[in-house]
């Protein structure tokens, strides 16, 4: 009797261990099967969130104008394509710069942006300086800083002439760092 | 008939299980006194509430589309029936749920309601300020008119301010490399489903705290909070003076929101939503960019730092409030709470309140901007002080002072902005010799203007400038 006893106990310690072990095992691999595909799925979400930073920086060349149109010592606006210039952007396609065509022939594309906070400055012909609209901001002809709070000068792009058209080599929006 | 609804409530409430879900909110016991100062945080979630509803309505009329959402915003403003009310809704709720949030924090603060257990009832809080303020941002660029389009560049600006990371950040959050196809689909998703998503997460968990660790009683000077007895002692002040919560609180946040609601209405109704700006665009750089009154503040103080520790103060600042605001209930999570005997934390709330509504009202005058629609100074205007000059340095100099850009910053007998000095009677301050020499180094925030002006011009201003007494 007590054998018996003994050897059922045993044996139903040994079946829960075992079930014990195998609902553990089970468990288990439900949970890894439900990370991973998980994990997988998520691949894409987080590249939807992060896109901006995986493309490459591209740059064009874009003409802006005649050699022409800009006399000597002016400072005039100019449009051009921004680099990933979709069409269902709109508008915004489009950005602008102020070129000037120095006294010594050549010219300076000055970007719109303010180094303080990105506001577009305003070229005031008359008193020869870029004015901000928001925090005071103000910049001599040759884009270094007047007044205000800008940090730095203003932000170039790249110049270059071809065949008597204007080329400016597009750039990402200027940001200041520290 | 009536017992029929009766015995059909009964069957849908037992298989539905809402009294035994809801019943334990609605019955739980508060404490019964200053039920008033309450209000507050139940006048952000219905403010909240306001604006998801008419946010889901506006959903209906706005595209998001950096094609489209300006035309579809124009329809909403001038054609989609009640759409600008609705729009106006929207803003003014917005506007009130951030000045709820603002008193609802302050007034926590004041009773140190933040104290043992609730702490984490305060960084819950800390974590729907943030969404708030993002979300009001975000609400704000989403009009994608030209304002829309340049705070978006001020926004970049600040996230490049970041050490290291600065411009990543920045094209993360345009979406590329500059404001194109992509920025307005982000914003759109940050406002209408991420941030949401976050702040219904967030308030569950703070409602949920409020019900498990109860409202906090009105704090009584030397009854100080000691974790050990805490609980104890608040589980008894229940049992002895505690009311249910419907009606006996609840009818006073119906209330008080109700009020709110109205005057949103109203506000809705007699100012309507602020005016659109331009269509959006880079290539119009002729506006000047400026957020609404919430956001006004930081606005203000992007002026008025000291300018060498502004790149750095940029990040630095609002990570430090931020970190301030979660370290607070762990500074001291005992002891007193009364006002009274908190004197120091009461000064330090003066002190908050003074700089911020100071930097509101400072921020929609902004006085630093150059006043680029400024009148034309005229020789009639100018010639009250003026006598003994001649007329033609008058009228030259009257000209030169506004082509020249002075004007803009100076004023003369009203005449100008206010970014500078006013110059009405600046012949009683400087000679004439003074005045050449301000005008050719400049000096503070005024540009040097020797190399811009001709020697015969800025004699010609200097002594235009000396008759004006």
């Amino acid at each position: 009797m007590n054998t018996n006893d003994d050897i059922e106990l045993k044996l139903k310690q040994e079946a829960d261990e075992a079930n014990i072990g195998r609902a553990e095992f089970i468990t288990r691999v439900s949970l890894s099967i439900a990370a991973i595909s998980a994990a997988v799925m998520a691949v894409p979400v987080v590249a939807a969130l992060v896109a901006p930073l995986l493309e490459r920086n591209r740059t064009f060349w874009r003409t802006v104008g005649h050699i022409d149109d800009f006399p000597v010592g002016t400072t005039r606006l100019v449009n051009f394509d921004n680099a990933d210039a979709e069409q269902y952007a709109g508008m915004l396609t489009r950005s602008a710069a102020w070129l000037r065509h120095n006294e010594d022939q050549t010219f300076t594309a000055f970007a719109v942006n303010c180094t303080h906070l990105g506001c577009p400055v305003r070229w005031e012909e008359k008193a020869q300086l870029f004015m901000c609209p928001c925090h005071g901001g103000v910049y001599y002809k040759d884009g270094t800083v007047a007044a205000g709070p800008p940090p730095k000068r203003l932000p170039e792009y790249k110049v270059r002439i071809n065949n008597q058209e204007i080329q400016l080599e597009t750039a990402p929006l200027p940001i200041t760092n520290i | 008939m009536k017992r029929f609804f009766k015995r059909l409530w009964h069957w849908f409430d037992d298989r539905a299980g809402i009294s035994v879900l809801l019943k334990p909110l609605i019955d739980h016991p508060v404490p019964p006194r200053g039920l008033w100062t309450y209000v507050f945080g139940s006048a952000t979630l219905f403010m909240f509430t306001v604006q998801v509803v008419t946010g889901v309505a506006l959903s209906l009329l706005y595209q998001p589309s950096s094609t489209t959402a300006y035309h579809s915003l124009e329809f909403i403003t001038y054609q989609a029936k009640f759409g600008n009310a609705l729009r106006s809704i929207h803003f003014y709720g917005a506007s009130a749920m951030i000045i709820m949030v603002g008193v609802h924090m302050i007034q926590t603060y004041i009773t140190a309601s933040y104290k043992y257990p609730r702490e984490m009832n305060w960084i819950s809080g800390v974590f729907l300020l943030i969404f708030t303020i993002f979300m009001g941002f975000t609400g704000q660029l989403l009009r994608w008119d030209s304002n829309g389009v340049w705070s978006s560049v001020v926004a970049a600006q600040q996230l490049g301010r970041v050490p290291f990371i600065g411009t990543y950040l920045a094209r993360l959050l345009l979406g590329g490399d500059t404001i194109g196809g992509q920025s307005l689909t982000r914003f759109f998703s940050y406002h209408v489903f991420i941030v949401p998503a976050f702040i219904f997460i967030f308030i569950g968990l703070h409602l949920w705290l409020v019900f498990r660790h109860g409202i906090s009683e009105l704090p009584k000077a030397g009854r100080l909070v000691d974790p050990k007895t805490y609980r104890k002692w608040y589980e008894d002040f229940l049992k002895k003076y505690s009311v249910p919560f419907w009606p006996h609180a609840a009818w006073r946040d119906v209330l008080f929101s109700s009020i709110i609601v109205i005057l949103i209405i109203l506000f809705a109704w007699l100012k309507g939503a602020p005016p659109l700006t331009d269509s959006p665009s880079l290539t119009s750089i002729h506006t000047s960019p400026a957020p609404d009154w919430y956001m006004v503040l930081f606005f203000a103080l992007f002026a008025l730092m000291p300018h060498k520790v502004e790149s750095i103060a940029m990040t630095i600042g609002p990570l430090l409030t931020v970190i301030i605001l979660f370290c607070i209930p762990f500074l001291s999570n005992r002891g007193e709470r009364s006002p009274i005997r908190r004197p120091w934390a009461m000064f330090g709330v003066i002190c908050v309140l003074v700089f911020v509504i100071s930097l509101l009202l400072l921020g929609l005058k902004h006085p630093w901007s150059a006043d680029f629609d400024a009148k034309p100074l005229t020789v009639a205007v100018a010639r009250p002080g003026g006598i003994g000059a001649t007329d033609s340095t008058v009228s030259r100099g009257v000209q030169l002072f506004y082509n020249k850009g002075c004007e803009y910053c100076h004023t003369i007998n009203t005449y100008g902005g206010k970014a500078g000095p006013d110059l009405s009677t600046v012949g009683n301050r400087l000679t004439t010799q003074a005045l050449v020499i301000r005008i050719v180094n400049g000096g503070g925030n005024m540009p040097a203007y020797g190399g811009i002006l001709s020697t015969k011009d800025l004699q010609t201003l200097a002594s235009f400038l000396s008759t004006q007494k």
